[in-house]
């Protein structure tokens, strides 16, 4: 039973949700053998466009169709009977199956007998075709992100899918990862295959897409061969003007030591050890960076800071104050800022209004009320400040913090940090998911801070980023410090390098603040 | 709408229509029941509505019995702010008759003039620490509180069976397991002469806008709703997670315990058994019927107190077991929680794709 080859097109889509339009009469086609990247910031509509394909959503106008006849999807089921399949970005694995489990439970014949070896060595022999190292009786659990994304690409090709669909695949993967995802994609489109890739990163365009179609507000801005677009015009045609260019940072004039990390070990959730022996110091108006893959540490590292988390050994000092086993409270009241990891799940309460939570810290200020009271009006009259200042786009400030999009929330958090005049703002991932647009304002709200003369903390995957703004950057692997470089004195690829665990020497970098610490103690 | 999405927040109109329905299907499968148990279902329904609706005495004792509902409904409604399942009102209620007991019949403030503010702070105190123990081993030791406060009761009625039947037993009982009556002066003020309606109504309603009070207008409720929607961004912003489960489960004990101590204290007269009818475990129904709203508390508190009411009066006259009040109550929660459900997930969940699950995905 070989499916014939798939050729999509999509004509004058337009889907309407409450209050937007998210597609708006958007044409979109994708041809057997290609990888057709569909590029656009966040809110442009890529999602929406290919839940549509994928039958996730139904259109409001427009039609679809599939080798030219005339095709309705109700569901994803019925879009995968007509070979197309889509990896989300949140994975749907079930984590204590193995990954043959995962792969049989998504075929759609079931039988009461489940044949594990013979499924266990396509799936062997499968991944393998495609280059896609995974461990078929492995659990789930156990598997890398990068892992957990092969598996669910997997599924797909067990279930013969001709079109795949990936919604921002790379936004989770290390650079080798990325590099390996690229090398599969490339495989299955060389088979005839149709690879979509949802993105926002104009390099990877250039780097695994033959096609890219650009959406912006909802519509089309045009398609063409990627070989033949620069990323400067993709961006232009992205984000619609011309993107400012980034200022590098002037050059540092720190003060005094205002975070100061010593010999820090800590144990990860499972008890493994996460930190080994880590010392880190960060003055006044400089940003200090750092890079890592995920995973080596640098969680722990900045939970222990911000006092959601107890060292096992080793020393914190904010400014004078030993904060060592201090309580978030503690921290905040300290004088530290904290843009948090996971926005969503630690940095809001999702059901309550804007206004509350720009008040989640500050709630304990006088001026919101006498005594135990809590001074409503104060409380909105500020949050409208902060509204307007940080220019946060919302219905008002009761609106929950949920409908919020992803740039909105951030600016919501920064303006809730930095209203505090901190003395010192960890930023842990601060742009991790935003567009263009939304990932400048936080970089340059950060510079700001920097030469107001708040010392900051900077831990990011993304190594463009740590690179652009950080003053120092910290290189970490394992749980240890591979070393510290000035910004400038080293390439990406060299941090990219100790970040795999090439240690540089401790003498290099700045030699009076900050000690890397190697080998075992 | 979007299929398969879930509903969140569905229209006012739906908010108040799908109540008043499940209310219906509750009363209907209600009536088979009774039809079963050979009685017209009409008849008894009417007896339903009449016995406390149909007389000024009927009014009264209604008051009567919704006064303990209140309190025992804010009981379990506070903690569930902060998602704490307080299924422990019936215990605490029952240590704050023994609080008020103590200071009645064993302490020199029982013929005191101040005998009744002392007997009320007592049984608040007494419910409070009961409640503290569950409180203490979530707060230290994550032991679910569901299940502690749940079993608590049976050591409350327990420890009211071991006081009635031996040392506080009234010698002049002959007998009975009861304790000597309360005097004059530790007995609550009526309000309403040649009525059993107390002071306790007053008390419950004023811990209504207290509760309300606290939740909006207070730092302290902040802290509880932030809590309540997410506990990570709670700690997150340097919100004490322990201290507040134990002063929230503290205050919830303490209002179970004045509905003891008011039972007590005004219609009993005395400790003894059946104080309460199962007020703690409707008080649970009370909060959920009024969606944690504690306004909404007073009314769902004045239906199901009616429904005890009323069950009174069908034991009566038609022969019913009192279990009839119980399966009603059952009936109500069961289709009103259902209806609840049914329409916010709107569709069955075999036709729901199995795709994420999030608020909808339109990015403004």
């Amino acid at each position: 039973m070989d499916p014939p080859r798939v050729t999509v097109e999509m004509r004058g889509i337009t889907k309407r949700f409450p209050g937007v339009v998210a597609n708006d009469g958007v044409d979109f086609e994708v041809a057997a053998g290609e990888i057709h990247a569909l590029l656009g910031e966040n809110g442009a509509g890529k999602s929406t466009l290919m839940k549509i394909l994928y039958g996730f959503y139904q259109p409001d106008a427009g039609e679809i169709r599939i080798h030219g006849t005339p095709r309705r999807f109700r569901s994803p089921r019925d879009a995968l009977r007509r070979g197309i399949g889509m990896v989300f970005q949140q994975f749907m694995l079930v984590p204590s199956l193995s990954v043959t489990e995962n792969v049989l439970l998504s075929l759609p014949v079931r039988t009461w007998r489940v044949d594990d070896g013979r499924t266990a060595s396509e799936i062997a022999a499968q991944a393998a075709r495609y280059g896609m190292a995974v461990d078929p009786s492995a659990r789930v659990w156990q598997l890398s992100v990068g892992e957990q994304q092969r598996v669910e690409i997997l599924k797909l090709l067990a279930r013969g899918a001709e079109v795949l669909i990936l919604d921002e695949p790379t936004s989770v993967l290390t650079p080798q990862e990325t590099r390996d995802l690229f090398a599969t994609l490339r495989h299955l489109a060389a088979e005839g295959r149709a690879v979509v890739m949802i993105t926002h990163k104009l390099a990877e365009v250039a780097s695994v897409a033959t096609r890219v179609t650009v959406l912006r507000g909802g519509r089309r801005v045009g398609t063409g061969a990627a070989a033949s677009l620069t990323p400067q015009q993709l961006a232009r045609m992205m984000v619609g003007r011309d993107t400012f260019d980034h200022f590098r940072p002037d050059e540092a004039t720190p003060g005094s030591e205002v975070l100061a990390v010593e010999d820090l070990w800590a144990t990860s959730d499972r008890g493994l050890p996460a930190l080994r022996g880590v010392s880190l110091s960060v003055r006044a108006g400089e940003i200090v960076g750092v890079a890592g893959v995920a995973g080596n540490g640098q969680r722990e590292l900045g939970e222990i800071v911000a006092g959601l988390r107890r060292p096992t050994r080793g020393c914190v000092r904010i400014g004078s104050r030993n904060c060592t086993r201090a309580s978030p409270l503690d921290v905040i009241r300290s004088g530290v800022g904290h843009i948090p990891e996971d926005r969503t799940g630690v940095g809001i309460a999702p059901h309550l209004g804007v206004a509350d939570n720009l008040m989640l810290k500050s709630y304990r200020d006088s001026r919101f009320g006498r005594g135990p009271l809590l001074d409503r009006r104060a409380v909105v009259e500020r949050a409208r400040e902060l509204i307007a200042e940080f220019d946060i786009q919302t219905p008002g400030p009761d609106a929950p913090a949920r409908t919020l999009s992803g740039g909105n929330l951030q600016r919501l958090i920064l303006a809730r940090e930095i209203s505090a005049r901190p003395r010192l703002i960890l930023a842990f991932h601060p742009t991790r998911g935003l567009d263009i647009g939304a990932t400048e304002v936080i970089h340059r709200s950060l510079l700001v801070q920097r030469r107001a003369g708040a010392a900051i903390l900077l831990i990011s995957e993304d190594l463009d980023e740590v690179h652009l703004l950080s003053d120092r950057v910290a290189v970490m692997c394992a749980g240890e410090l591979m070393g510290v470089v000035r910004a400038g004195e080293a390439t990406v690829e060299e941090i990219g390098l100790m970040m795999g665990g090439a240690r540089r020497g401790a003498s290099e970098g700045a030699p009076t603040s900050v000690r890397s610490r190697a080998g075992p103690a | 709408m979007i299929r398969g999405q879930p509903q969140t927040e569905p229209s006012p109109w739906m908010a108040a229509a799908v109540p008043a329905v499940s209310i219906l299907g509750a009363l209907l499968v209600g009536a088979a029941m009774l039809a079963l148990a050979g009685v017209n279902p009409l008849v008894a329904y009417a007896d339903l509505v009449t016995d406390p609706f149909g007389s000024v005495f009927g009014w009264t004792e209604t008051i009567v019995k919704t006064s303990p509902l209140i309190l025992t409904g804010l009981a379990v409604l506070l903690p569930a702010r902060m998602k704490l399942w307080n299924i422990g009102a019936e215990g605490q209620l029952q240590l704050g008759a023994i609080g008020a007991s103590w200071v009645a019949l064993w302490t020199p403030l029982g013929h005191s003039p101040v005998a009744v503010p002392a007997l009320l702070l007592a049984g608040m105190a007494a419910g409070a620490l009961w409640c503290l123990i569950p409180a203490v081993l979530r707060a230290w030791l994550s032991v679910n509180e569901t299940i502690t406060t749940l079993l608590l009761n049976y050591v409350a009625l327990l420890l009211v069976d071991y006081l009635i039947y031996g040392p506080w037993k009234d010698p002049a009982s002959l007998g009975f397991p009861l304790s000597a009556p309360f005097p004059a002066a530790a007995r609550l003020p009526l309000l309403v002469s040649g009525t059993r309606v107390h002071l306790g109504f007053l008390l419950a309603l004023a811990a209504v806008a207290a509760t309300m009070f606290v939740l909006t207008r207070t730092r302290w409720g902040f802290e509880i709703r932030v809590i309540g929607d997410n506990p990570h961004a709670a700690r997150y912003a340097g919100i004490s997670l322990g201290r507040n489960i134990l002063l929230v489960m503290a205050v919830a004990g303490a209002m179970a315990g004045l509905a003891g101590a008011c039972e007590a204290s005004a219609i009993a007269g005395r400790l003894e058994r059946g104080l309460s009818p199962g007020y703690g475990y409707t008080g649970i129904i009370v909060a959920w019927l009024a969606r944690l709203s504690p306004l909404a508390t007073v009314l769902v508190a004045l239906l199901l107190g009616a429904l005890f009411l009323g069950g009174d009066a069908l034991q009566i006259s038609l022969g019913l077991p009192s279990a009839v009040v119980f399966m009603l109550q059952g009936l109500i929660f069961f289709f009103v929680l259902g209806g609840e459900r049914v329409v916010l997930s709107r569709f069955p969940a075999w036709r729901r794709p199995p795709v994420e699950r999030g608020p909808a995905p339109a990015k403004s």
